[in-house]
């Protein structure tokens, strides 16, 4: 008798874990999925708009496009004024990467192998660049680069951007190269390797993930950025960037074509971060984790 | 391990030192150059000492009413956006999946805002907060909440803080799962033999290991959000009035606005100098509290 009513309530206790152990699991899925919603529902409406003619976006709410179109995607890739601005993002985005990391590499194997005069101050030096407000510079730098005669091309941009970027590439690759033992460094000097030939062919290679991490910085710092970007520029190397905000004050709202210039602005980022998904985690902690 | 001592190291420096220098002590100059010179335009300069920074500092003044505006504003702003990113983060931070495929969708959905161009953030927030066209902006309405961000301050500041929470507490998120990842599975195994509760683990292995990260993810989060120009500046443009104009802001306005050169650069040398104390106080007491830790 007893055992037949004590049944159930073991049964009920052994349960009750389980459930609320399947409910524990389930609540950090929920809280990510509501993040990621939340994260998401703003970009989706981005891409309604650039589906919706103007007549719809102005007319009332749809949760989705009636009459999708692509008039306004065919508008930028046919207009030179607009997809030139792609470009000459791309290419000035381009352009930094390169100078970043082609200084960047040794400095940062300096930073991470020597003590040298002055080291510390430097380093400090550098990241200090990292926090001076983009507002505080445009000025000076219009002045600078109209001087240099580098006003309104990619270069003045390229460089412009070099020095936020270069010291962030500095202090990442240097936490990537702290992480490859120096024995490696002294091995490779008894072989006989000399110091180029070993830190390009046998050193690099170690450091390959920090040099892509570094570079996605430096492409996404470069990318986003556009108060510098605005102000070196006026007709020839224009970025997209700069290309929509004098749309938008020239021509009233065009909102459809304004969405879809955004949207392929994201693609681009889209594109990079799934090429370095895997290092990102340890990348965003700089190499110091 | 002390690394060794050699000064040919600076070959290896050089190039980033000329070319940072390049960008970065001409245009200071400049700077400093005319911060202590009025000028009345066609290039005529004359010497003014300290008195555009006299007069910034001064709240009674125009110029220093307006700049401690700004910067008080800009400091709440920075603070609003710690306050809920540090934690939002860190939250976000725990529920993300340890292994599987569920990792890698997760962290590029979660750094896709981060690769919008500024303004692109900014086109993105106004197209979904107008209370016309966008869909948060007319749920709101439709709820009965009268929410116009170019009209009321309020608004404009939920909006703001709201934009930035969205596009930036991925960066919060990205550094303490990099924390969290390097926790050896011993340490949750030791846990859940003693049965500690997830607050305790919590308290005792996943915070101490994201101190480092977190310091990171700080100093970051508050160099960027007082140093905010754009998209604040497509959003609202600064308003409604004056309610949302941060310190960039005014300093573009009057730099490339008014181009009041003597204004502008003392101003640019006051903000900079904020930027640099701040980092460095946190930075200092942090490295110290962390390496008396370790001791």
């Amino acid at each position: 008798m007893s055992g037949a009513a004590l049944a159930p309530a073991a049964l009920a206790k052994t349960r009750a874990p389980a459930e609320s152990g399947a409910l524990r699991a389930a609540v950090p899925r929920l809280v990510l999925g509501l993040y990621i919603l939340f994260l998401l529902v703003p970009i989706y409406w981005l891409v309604n708009m650039s589906l919706k003619t103007n007549l719809e976006i102005n007319s009332g709410m749809t949760l989705w496009p009636q009459n999708p179109t692509l008039e306004h995607y065919r508008r930028i890739f046919t207009d030179a004024s607009w997809y030139s601005g792609y470009i000459n993002s791309l290419t000035y985005v381009a352009l930094n990467t390169v100078i970043s990391l082609a200084v960047a590499l040794p400095a940062a194997y300096a930073f991470s192998r020597y003590r040298f005069l002055g080291d510390k101050h430097l380093f400090f030096w550098l990241l200090s660049n990292r926090m001076a407000p983009p507002a505080v510079f445009a000025l000076p730098f219009f002045q600078l680069y109209s001087a240099v005669g580098l006003f309104d091309t990619p270069w003045a941009v390229a460089l412009a951007h070099c020095l936020f970027n270069i010291p962030l590439a500095v202090w990442i690759l240097e936490g990537f190269m702290s992480g490859v033992p120096r024995e490696i460094d002294e091995m490779a000097a008894i072989d006989g390797w000399s110091f180029p030939a070993f830190f390009i062919r046998h050193f690099l290679p170690l450091v390959a993930g920090g040099v892509g991490v570094a570079a996605f910085f430096c492409f996404m710092f470069s990318w986003v950025e556009l108060l510098l970007a605005r102000t070196l520029t006026t007709v020839n190397a224009k970025p997209i960037v700069a290309t929509m905000t004098r749309t938008v004050s020239a021509a009233g709202m065009d909102w459809g074509l304004l969405a879809a210039a955004g949207v392929l602005t994201i693609i681009p980022g889209a594109i990079v971060i799934w090429f370095v998904r895997n290092h990102i985690a340890r990348g965003f902690a700089l190499g110091r984790v | 391990m002390s690394k060794p001592l050699d000064n040919r190291a600076w070959f290896l420096v050089l190039p980033v030192v000329a070319l940072v220098a390049f960008s970065a002590l001409i245009p200071v100059m400049t700077v400093v150059n005319y911060s202590v010179q009025d000028s009345f335009g066609n290039n005529e300069f004359f010497w003014n000492g300290t008195g555009w920074f006299k007069e910034l500092l001064d709240p009674s003044t125009d110029l220093g009413g307006r700049f401690f505006d700004a910067l008080w504003r800009t400091l709440l702003f920075s603070a609003l956006c710690l306050l809920i990113e540090v934690p939002l983060g860190i939250g976000v931070a725990l529920t993300l999946p340890r292994k599987g495929w569920g990792v890698a969708a997760s962290l590029v959905l979660l750094a896709l805002p981060l690769l919008i161009p500024w303004n692109v953030v900014g086109t993105i927030w106004q197209v979904f907060a107008r209370r016309d066209i966008g869909l948060l902006g007319a749920a709101v309405n439709g709820l009965g909440i009268e929410y116009n961000y170019a009209q009321t301050p309020l608004a404009a500041w939920v909006t703001v803080v709201a934009m930035d929470v969205w596009h930036w507490t991925s960066l919060v998120v990205l550094l303490c799962y990099a924390g969290l990842r390097a926790i050896p599975d011993a340490y949750y195994q030791a846990a859940k033999v003693d049965g500690a509760s997830s607050w305790a683990v919590f308290r005792a292995i996943q915070l101490p290991k994201m101190q480092r990260v977190l310091t990171i993810a700080i100093l970051l989060r508050f160099m960027d959000s007082f140093m905010i120009y754009t998209e604040p500046f497509v959003v609202t443009g600064g308003g409604p009035g004056n309610a949302t104009t941060f310190l960039s802001i005014d300093l573009v306005k009057i730099a490339l606005g008014q181009f009041d050169l003597g204004k502008a650069a003392a101003m640019s040398i006051v903000y900079n100098l904020i930027v640099l104390t701040v980092c460095w106080v946190f930075f200092a007491t942090t490295t110290r509290s962390q390496s008396e830790a370790v001791q």
